[in-house]
Formats: structure tokens, sequence, C-alpha cells
């Protein structure tokens, strides 16, 4: 391994915004894991690929359309049979103020 | 005050330094489509609660998003409209945990939209630079209940997934207009071109057409941006314009005072006239933007652009510039106000079929607000031309005007229907000699040159014909009686 390319705070950073919670001893596991993908990242990024064109996609087509055409609907009730709380038609969950970010 | 503080233009200016408004917008349309944008549960507005759903848009384990073909055609419309650079793009996950989304992330496309390098003009002929119109999808609704809307306070929210998954269009401006105005404009614009194009039905009360705005303020001939703060929750054109003067005036008063302006999200609050702070650029959220594993890179090709561009319907600018060739003496606004209303196309016609173009656009204008219905060209034509030869009076027409609308039909049989037919000569003046005979009085200080007669027997004739009469018609007798 060369130089860190991840911190141990960046790594508990990502986790949390994941809502992962990681115990001292997962945070320094992963710090290291992590640190391992974005050294062969790093290798990857070294080659002299000019002349290449990007790849978007690790599949070699493009284009996948489907036509504007109307398919099933799901049965609301049997949808809403399986959420923890629903209410009035709607899926009820714990308060969430204020406007998506 | 420390050094970076110093740095914002204009901190601490005299009182007397002249601000300019600076408003960059981003609008959000949804598109015209008849199913979502990546499944084939309809997108329509309202509907009772989850009945538009499907796997894709609740975020079901093992469902795959499929992208709809309809969209995509409908955004190169927007793109084209907009003068843009079609582009090859991708579509990307931005990430973060909300109860609208219920994969927890957001398909919408980052850093290669499908649209790119635009313009669009407003009225006054400036163009406003469009950076980027990218696809994404819309988020599902949620409404808070109870706990008196404080934190503390708990309640709960509900959800419904029906918008979840309805195509967007995000159009994003460069900031390049001044004022309030420009961007009323702006928007006003931009909604004509998405409904030509029939892209969106621009329905901002309806949500389908959303502005955030991005306003900053600084002293006129500088030239670099201040720190901006976004406005959400503008849901009308009016609030759009008194927003942006609010927030304006208000950074120039912290400016002035010596305040620093802090990079946040404020809320438009209609009721209380005034913007709010949500929430500060530092605790923004990072979205961790990844392409989508689940979507393929998306490559129009250039026949396929080359037939949305030929199809593309006449945009509103050409389409003033059309009717004001032929109503040369209609002023500006009017011209705009007939093409908003997709009008133009009557007028066109009318006045192409011999229509005075003053008397067609006084209708089009003032007597058509609510829509034209059954009235065809031909008939509006053929009514001006009647109003032309003084065989309807203006009140008269615009009775027929009415039932034109209603029902369809020539002016000449809704006269007949609502008893209009012209008066002949010889009974007009068998009226007025009847009059004159009647009021001896009148007659004789009308003779005399008191003009204010003629409003009386014409008045007269009025009531007596209720309202058949041309009044220009009975004026001409009342001259030749006098001898």
């Amino acid at each position: 391994m060369g130089q860190q390319r991840i911190t141990r705070a960046e790594c508990a950073h990502v986790a949390a915004l994941a809502r992962l919670e990681l115990t001292d001893e997962e945070l320094d596991r992963f710090t290291g894991q992590l640190d391992e993908l974005l050294d062969h990242v790093a290798e990857v990024e070294a080659l002299d690929l000019g002349g290449l064109a990007p790849t978007m996609h690790a599949l070699p087509i493009a284009n996948l359309l489907r036509p504007d055409f109307r398919g099933e609907v799901l049965d609301r009730d049997e949808v809403l049979a399986q959420a923890p709380f629903a209410e009035g038609g709607q899926f009820r969950v714990p308060p969430v103020l204020g406007e998506a970010p | 005050m420390s050094a970076k503080v110093q740095s914002i233009p204009g901190l601490g200016a005299p009182a007397d330094t002249e601000w300019e408004t600076v408003v960059g917008l981003e609008v959000h349309a949804e598109l015209a489509t008849e199913t979502k944008l990546f499944s084939a549960s309809p997108n329509r507005f309202g509907g009772e609660p989850n009945t538009h759903i499907d796997p894709v848009s609740l975020g079901l384990p093992g469902s795959l998003p499929v992208l709809n073909e309809k969209a995509v055609e409908l955004a190169i419309r927007v793109g084209l409209a907009l003068n843009c650079r079609i582009q090859p793009s991708v579509f990307a996950r931005k990430n973060y945990f909300y109860p609208d989304m219920p994969k927890d992330f957001q398909i919408s496309q980052y850093d290669q939209p499908i649209n790119v390098d635009g313009w669009l003009e407003l009225p006054s002929g400036k163009r406003i630079g469009i950076e980027r119109a990218h696809l994404e999808e819309d988020t599902g609704k949620t409404i808070h209940i109870g706990g008196g809307g404080r934190i503390h306070e708990a309640g709960y929210s509900l959800v419904d997934y029906n918008r979840a998954g309805v195509p967007l269009i995000e159009i994003v401006g460069h900031p390049e207009l001044r004022s309030a105005t420009e961007a009323r404009q702006y928007v006003a614009e931009l909604r004509s071109i998405l409904v030509a194009v029939k892209a969106s039905d621009g329905k901002m009360e309806e949500g389908s057409l959303r502005v955030d705005c991005n306003v900053s303020v600084r002293p006129v001939g500088s030239d670099r941006l201040g720190t901006r703060c976004e406005i959400k929750n503008v849901n009308s054109l009016r609030s759009l314009g008194r927003a942006i003067e609010y927030e304006s005036r208000r950074q120039i008063e912290l400016l002035t005072g010596g305040q620093a302006i802090e990079q946040q999200t404020r809320h438009w609050n209609e009721d209380d006239g005034r913007t709010h702070a949500l929430r500060s650029k530092e605790e923004d959220y990072d979205y961790r933007y990844f392409p989508e594993p689940d979507l393929l890179p998306l490559d129009p090709s250039l026949e396929w652009v080359e037939q949305i561009r030929q199809d593309l319907p006449s945009l509103p600018r050409d389409r003033r510039l059309r009717l004001a060739e032929v109503a040369p003496s209609t002023d500006a606004d009017h011209i705009a106000l007939a093409v908003e209303r997709s009008m133009d196309e009557l007028a066109l016609s009318a006045i192409d079929r011999g229509g005075v173009p003053e008397r067609v656009m006084t209708h089009i204008v003032h007597n058509l607000a609510d829509g034209s219905g059954k009235l065809a060209a031909e008939a509006l034509a053929e009514l001006v031309e009647m109003e032309e030869a003084g065989e309807l009076t203006a009140t008269q027409a615009k009775k027929v005007l009415a039932l034109l609308v209603e029902s369809g039909g020539s002016p000449q049989e809704a006269a007949q229907e609502l008893g209009f037919e012209a008066m002949e000569t010889g009974e007009l003046e068998s009226m007025v000699d009847g009059l004159i005979a009647q009021h001896p009085d009148e007659w004789s200080r009308f003779c005399e040159g008191d003009n204010k007669l003629t409003g009386f027997f014409v008045g007269q004739v009025m009531k007596a014909t209720q309202g058949r009469a041309d009044g220009k018609a009975v004026t001409q007798v009342l001259q030749s009686r006098k001898g």
C-alpha cells in the first residue's frame, strides 16, 4: 500500500451518509479496504488511455427504450398491507418536516 | 471584520450604492407522457393516493427501470426549442434518505445531461443562457399530520407515491436575469415554449412547473457575483416576482448594515410575504452521485433528433412576430397575450379571410379570454365584416360572439337567433321621425347645435329597439333630418 488515500474520518463520514453505524474496529477495517480499492482505481487511472473513447457502461449497447404505453398498476390495498403503517390510502411514516433534501 | 468577509462585494458599501439583483433560475417541468419515466404506471395529476403505482415507482427489490421513449423525445424537443446541443447522456443515482423516494435515491442526469449550452430569448430580445436541461424522475408527495408543525411535537407523515417516477425536465439557466420582472418574463416565456412544443402543460398551480430561484445582489458595475440564496416554494409568477423583490431587499439591507450574506436555502411564505431560512449550505447534503448501473447510456441518433427538429411546431417568439406582422397596430402585450392563449392561429386565419385586424384582435384579447370554443375563423371574419358594415353594434357583436363560442355556426344565423337583424333604413327613419314629433323641445335644442341631445335621441332609439339599432346609423338619420 502506498500513501493513504482515504482517512478514517472520511470513512466515518461516508458511513454516516449511508446511515451505517460502525464500531471502531469496523471503521479501521473498512478504511483499509476502501484504501486498497482506491489504490486499484489509481492503477487504472495511471494508464495512458488517451486514444480510447470513455466507456459509459459495461454493456456495449445504448438506447434501450420502452414505448409510452400504460401497464398494470399494483393493487393499493395489497401494497399497503405490507407496509408497517398505513392510513387513508397512504403510507404512514415517522414525521418528516421541511422539504426533501 | 475578517479578510474573508471583506471580499464579499458590496459589504459595508456606502448608503448611496446602487444595487443590482442577479437571478438564476432552475425550472422543473413535468413532461406530458402517458406513463412514468422508468415504468408503465400512469403519469396523471390527482387521482386517489397510491393508485398510480408499480414495483419500480415503489422501489421494490428486484424491479428494474426502463426508460420511456416519449420522455426522451419530449426532452429533445425542449432542448431544441431552447437552442441546446443534444448530446450522449447517462443517468446517475442521487442518494439521500427521505420517504418521498422509497429506493433512497433519485435517478437523475448529472455530469452528462442530454441538453447543454442553449439560450432563451426574452420579449425584450435579451438572451438568457441555458446551462443544461436534463431528465430526472419526480418524487412522491409527503404531508405532515398533527404535532403543530414543530419537530418536538411529533405527529407523523403520510406518503403518496402517485407522483414518484413522473418524468421531469430540469432547466438550469445562467444567472443572467437582472430583476424580478426579467425573471417573470423568463418563466412566462419558458412556460409558453414548453406548452407550444407540447412537452408539458406548464401548470404552476398543479405543480407541473416548479421554480427554484437563486438570488444575489451586487453593486452596479461589479463583475463578481455576491453570495446567493436559493428560494423554494414559489408557486406562481406573482410569488416569483414578490419573492425576488423581498429577497434582494433583505440582502441589500444586510450588506449596507455591514453584515454578510449566508449562503442558504430559503422558503418563500406567500402569507407573510417573506423568505425564511430552511437550511444553510454547510449542512447541505452530500448526494454521492454515481452512474446508475441499471440504465444504459442514451445516445439519440442524428436522424431521430433531425426528425424531432422538423416536427417542432412554431415557437412563441416566431408566432408573435407573425401575428404582429398582420396586425401591426396591436400593441405588443396584446400580441403576446394572444399567443400565450394559443389564439394566434385563429386570429391569423380570421385576418387572412378578410377580417379587419384591429377588430379581430379586440375580440381575441377582450372577448375570448375563456377560449374560442366552437368559434370558427371564418365566422369570426364574417362577424367582423358585419360590424364594419354597421349591421351589428359592438354590444350585439359581443353577444353574437358568445353564442358562436358556445354553439358554433355562422354569425348571420346567430344574430337572427338573438333577434339582432339589422334594421331597415326606412324603419329607422320613421322611428326617428316619430321621436322628433314626440320631443319637440329636445329637437329644437338639437337643431340649435346642442350635441348632447344626440345621445338622448340615440338612447331613445336603442330603448325602443332593445339595442338592435346601430348608433352611427341613428346619428346619420338625425343629421339628415336637421336639414
